[in-house]
């Protein structure tokens, strides 16, 4: 059974029926007895930076995550949730996230050439490191679906996909059973479908 | 980099797709989420659903066609029509929309667009613009463009914009219907003037309209269209291996 972590940040309709539609047992919940039951965790996110960390503080979810990845639980970060996964966000002040990568979130803008738009929106193709096994059904150069203004960067070792928008903006990570998207899998076609059901497969 | 987006727009009234469809093998289709899911598969990179119910009962339709269209097709889905209050977009984003694209709503209440940035993102609002020109200035037009505002349409784009929209629609009422390409002066202009993603709406008579839209104004995100998808007059995937053979990035 995956559980999608629910904090109250933002609409999980979408995610809920991609799961469905690929066929994995999934359940929204915000009751920890059953995040430390599941086989797999999802944990999704829109919005801002420190709003979304305060909230899963105070669902008592922040601790449950961590400890479940640390047991080595295969964890999914969605768009703000893969942001969450690592240490630092520079989004409008300074805060914490899980600390379970190394590296941090900053602006896009200073970053990319001024001529691009801000949230970087679209379609984007994937560079993709084919040994990750979110990626066993897609290959390199497929499209998914973006909207976000900040990034992961000084990630070390665990980006496995970037998108081109002037520079490489990391669009995947994956170190140990600790993985993330900043794109929406759940909004990305078919190809979106494939990495979730990749997921859903990991350590079966 | 990002590809360019082609949109198909569904008008939607009492639960049916109201410029009908002439698809070889899909003659009968009126039902939106078939139409959705034949877009979806066929290559479209987001669909925007319009809701020209007026209506309480014809809204719940549409608010049933949305949840049942989110739940099978997974791109993106902007809706529009009757967007008046944050109720407005609380309803339509439960059901499975992603962003909301707002029109005269946002002309009578002008606090609707910062109050939605706020609430719901930047890249959840979307400012669909009728633009007309008048005596030689891009004009506003309000109520699906039977009423002249008398504003500028570009500084009204770019307060928007300030006030957190996150995408702009420009429908050029003058090339609208004509079928003889996309207003290409107007929207060059709006795009001088913004650092959100434009997406062009009004004239699409064939592929060339689309490759010639690309290619002069660069600054534009996306092309939307209606009646030419519908009747079949330009599929998805032949216009987007078209865009790719004139150099223009696309999702194939």
């Amino acid at each position: 059974m995956l559980a999608v972590v629910d904090y109250g940040v933002g609409n999980l309709f979408s995610l809920q029926c991609s799961l469905k539609k690929i066929g994995a047992q999934a359940v929204v919940t915000d009751d920890e007895n059953i995040i430390r039951a599941a086989d797999r965790i999802i944990l999704p996110g829109v919005g801002a930076f420190g709003d979304a960390v305060k909230k899963l503080h105070e669902s008592g979810l922040f601790e449950v995550v961590i400890d479940e990845a640390e047991r080595g639980k295969p964890l999914m970060g969605i768009c703000l949730g893969m942001q969450m996964l690592f240490e630092k966000s520079y989004e409008y002040g300074e805060y914490d996230g899980l600390g379970l990568l190394n590296g941090e979130i900053v602006p896009l803008k200073g970053e990319i050439p001024q001529n691009l738009d801000i949230p970087h929106m679209g379609w984007n193709a994937l560079s993709l490191d084919k040994n990750c096994p979110l990626f066993k059904y897609i290959e390199d150069g497929d499209c998914v679906y973006f909207v976000h203004s900040y990034f992961a960067t000084n990630c070390d070792s665990s980006v496995v996909a970037t998108a081109e928008y002037g520079i490489p903006v990391t669009a995947a990570v994956g170190k140990g059973n600790i993985f993330g998207c900043q794109f929406h899998p759940e909004k990305s076609g078919d190809v979106g479908l494939k990495i979730l059901k990749a997921f859903c497969e990991i350590g079966e | 980099m990002i590809t360019k987006r082609i949109i198909p727009c569904l008008d939607v009234r009492n639960g049916t797709v109201v410029k009908g469809t002439n698809f070889e093998n899909l003659n009968e289709i009126s039902s939106p989420v078939q139409l959705a899911e034949y877009y979806s598969s066929h290559g479209a990179d987001e669909l925007v659903f319009y809701d020209i119910t007026a209506s309480s009962d014809g809204r719940k339709l549409f608010t049933d066609i949305l949840t049942e269209t989110a739940s099978k097709v997974f791109i993106p889905l902007t809706v529009g029509g009757g967007i008046n209050t944050l109720d407005d977009f609380d309803r339509v984003l439960k059901c499975g929309a992603d962003k909301v694209s707002v029109n005269s709503g946002a002309i009578r209440n002008p606090s609707l667009i910062p109050e939605a940035a706020s609430k719901y993102g930047d890249q959840c609002v979307v400012l669909s613009v009728d633009v007309k020109r008048v005596d030689g200035k891009f004009c506003v037009f309000a109520k699906g463009g039977r009423e002249n505002t008398g504003m500028d349409a570009l500084e009204w784009i770019k307060q928007g914009v300030k006030n957190g929209a996150g995408e702009i629609v420009v429908n050029s009422i003058d090339t609208d219907g004509v079928k003889n390409g996309f207003d290409i002066e107007m929207l060059k202009a709006v795009c001088d003037i913004v650092n959100v993603p434009v997406i062009a709406s009004g004239g699409a008579g064939g592929k060339q309209d689309f490759v010639d839209l690309f290619n002069t104004v660069p600054g534009v995100s996306a092309g939307l269209a209606a009646s030419i998808f519908h009747y079949g007059e330009v599929t998805i995937d032949d216009l987007k291996n078209t865009l790719k053979e004139n150099n223009i990035t696309v999702r194939l």
